[in-house]
């Protein structure tokens, strides 16, 4: 049952149709066998370019789709209810493209931005490091002064898309100033001393592939740095805050189709007479589902409505991601559990939605750090 | 080479359909979208025109129906029509297959087109002769149920449509009006900027007397098919399930069953 939008107007409409009928027509029924066998659907990422959803909310003028994020974030969630995967790896473009969109220059963004949009250059996000996930600033990897550009050193872990992408945003230590000694550079993936490890092994979401890239001496132009020297800890942050809310939005989509399922399942299942739906304790098992569903997507809206109107949104997208999250968790795991045994096998897509939701509470930022975070902000204004 | 696409707002897929007893007519009510035949019309118009075997200067997507009709016409222009014309007027309300087609008629005179393009049937009425009706009163040929058409010489198509048994291999010059089948093809997605760029391309709303429509002839009044009343399908007697228990005996049992009715 598609999710109840109230959306501000017709394009709105029809721009969340088309987002549902390419989900349900092309990623739904692909996503089981990928998952399975752990292969990346780059063509899916060809066709999203195309259509337009991986710039959507950028500028029409950078060549994006001009949406704000209320629009861009309900997409993405129908794109994370057919396939969490593509709904991740669209998430993760699209912050890839954040610097650029932001803080490039004009001559950078003439250069590569309108392909990025379009997605005819696929993104990974080198942030995190093997001991640098949640603390970014502890970061290690190194960009040194080298004539015209810089030679880059270390290894960045966990990234999506990792030797699928064709670019690369790296940020890496200019100086050793805590705050201000992080860069911000575009690296191409078929950059000189820049390479893939061999994939990590997940528990979830194997059809988006993430690895470790190493950088030996890796040498970038000057010009693809991204902002100023020392810029690179900001932006990466920005972009993180509004990153989490892709993640927050995908998340519900993941949970809208667990709850989706779990409601057909126990209207066609029968004991003791009735449809398993018609007992109590089924009924408001899912309907705490349904709740969960329905107070994830509201926070994703708040925070994106914020967001668009120009206001601070930090707070409400940590807020998103944790409640989108931690609900993906429980009702794919309730999911499950409304399925009984069949729910326990790989016939149903329940058990692969579970081991989906799982990382969602720990990338882009754990749940703890966004407590933190909210924690802190709570602070600060109550000074 | 012009080519004008007919298309029509109906009811959602999703939404059942059901005739209101109080008009006599299908209750359009609820969600409405793109007939979804109609796409496959505008898709074989996009395709003769990309594949440049025919001059085709203009796509143009034609409809009839109330206010909210425009929405239909903006998704068959975010789908490739270069503009769109929206026939609408009071007088019009309730008109039935043969007075619409007339009246579509003669908002295609307007555009005088080489070439009219339809989905074989609406999703609401399902009565698979608007085209044929629409090219009697153009005096134009008409093909329904096309499902593969190429371009022969400059001024004819060679088509096939689908028969009860096989298909019909027949040639078509043009001008003519022809309702295809969704087999013809697999319409495109709309992108992102199709859809924000159709509020901006040219649709122009017309009314009856714009398009010298007799009023006489069109409107629930004066179309010739009045309703009179309707009831309930028959119920199906419940189907037979035959538990499968032993499974030589079951195939036995289907097996005597399609025998009885000479099924095999």
């Amino acid at each position: 049952m598609p999710a109840e939008r109230l959306l501000p107007s017709p394009e709105a409409e029809a721009i969340l149709e088309l987002a549902r009928d390419v989900a349900q027509r092309e990623l739904a029924p692909r996503a089981a066998a990928h998952e399975a066998d752990g292969s990346f659907p780059r063509d899916i990422f060809t066709t999203l370019g195309e259509l337009g959803f991986l710039g959507m909310p950028y500028p029409e003028e950078q060549g994006g789709g001009g949406q704000p994020y209320e629009i861009y974030l309900q997409a993405l969630e129908e794109i994370g209810s057919a396939w969490a995967s593509v709904g991740v790896g669209t998430s993760v473009h699209v912050m890839c493209c954040y610097p650029l969109a932001t803080r490039g220059t004009a001559e950078q963004q003439e250069r590569w931005l309108g392909d990025m949009l379009g997605g005819r250059l696929l993104g990974g996000y080198c942030l995190s490091e093997a001991q640098a996930g949640s603390d970014a600033a502890a970061m290690t990897t190194r960009a040194v002064r080298d004539g015209d550009g810089y030679r880059l050193n270390g290894t960045k872990a966990w990234v999506t898309h990792g030797g699928e992408a064709d670019f690369y945003i790296v940020f890496a230590r200019t100086s050793e100033d805590r705050s201000r000694g992080v860069s911000c550079f575009l690296v191409s993936a078929d950059a000189a001393g820049l390479s893939a490890l061999h994939p990590e092994s997940k528990m979830g979401l194997k059809g988006s592939t993430t690895a470790s890239m190493v950088f030996e001496d890796t040498f970038v132009a000057a010009d693809h740095m991204i902002g100023a020297e020392g810029d690179g800890l900001p932006i990466a942050l920005e972009a993180l805050d509004s990153g989490r809310l892709g993640i927050a939005a995908v998340a519900t989509g993941l949970a809208q189709a667990a709850l989706d399922q779990a409601v057909t399942y126990a209207g066609e299942r029968e004991t003791f007479g009735k449809p398993i739906i018609e007992h109590q304790g089924l009924g408001f098992l899912l309907a705490d589902m349904a709740a969960a569903v329905e107070s994830s997507r509201a926070t994703v809206l708040e925070a994106a409505r914020r967001r668009d109107r120009g206001l601070p949104f930090g707070r409400q997208a940590s807020i998103a991601k944790l409640v989108a999250t931690d609900s993906a968790m429980k009702v794919t795991t309730d999911a499950v559990q409304v399925l009984g045994g069949y729910g326990y096998t790989t016939d149903f897509p329940a058990e692969r939605y579970m081991r989906e939701a799982k990382v969602m509470q720990i990338f882009e930022g754990t749940n703890q750090i966004q407590r933190m975070v909210i924690a802190r902000k709570l602070a600060a204004a109550g000074r | 080479m012009k080519i004008c696409v007919l298309v029509k707002e109906v009811p959602d897929a999703a939404v059942q359909k059901r005739i209101d007893p109080a008009t006599g007519r299908m209750d359009r009510s609820g969600e409405k979208n793109l007939n979804p035949y109609d796409t496959h019309a505008i898709e074989a118009a996009m395709q003769l025109k990309e594949s440049g075997a025919l001059p085709i200067e203009e796509i143009v997507a034609v409809s009839m129906g109330p206010e909210s009709a425009v929405r239909a016409l903006h998704k068959a222009v975010s789908l490739g029509a270069d503009r769109s014309v929206h026939l609408t007027d009071a007088a019009l309300a309730g008109s039935d297959v043969a007075a619409t087609g007339y009246a579509l008629a003669q908002t295609l005179k307007r555009e005088n087109p080489d070439l009219v393009l339809l989905g074989q049937q609406s999703d609401d009425g399902e009565c698979y002769t608007i085209g044929a009706v629409v090219a009697d009163h153009l005096g134009m040929p008409s093909l329904t149920q096309v499902i593969k058409m190429d371009v022969e010489g400059g001024n004819s198509l060679r088509a096939e449509r689908q028969a009860e048994y096989g298909y019909d291999t027949v040639q078509v010059s043009l001008p003519a009006v022809i309702s295809v089948g969704d087999a013809i093809n697999e319409p495109r997605y709309p992108s992102l900027k199709a859809i924000m760029g159709a509020k901006k391309k040219q649709l122009d709303t017309v009314s009856a007397a714009d398009v010298a429509i007799d009023a006489s002839k069109v409107g629930g009044d004066h179309s010739a098919a009045q309703w009179t009343g309707s009831k309930e399908p028959p119920k199906k007697a419940p189907g037979r399930i035959i538990e499968d228990e032993d499974t030589a005996q079951t195939v036995e049992q289907i097996v005597a069953w399609l025998d009885e009715r000479k099924l095999i």
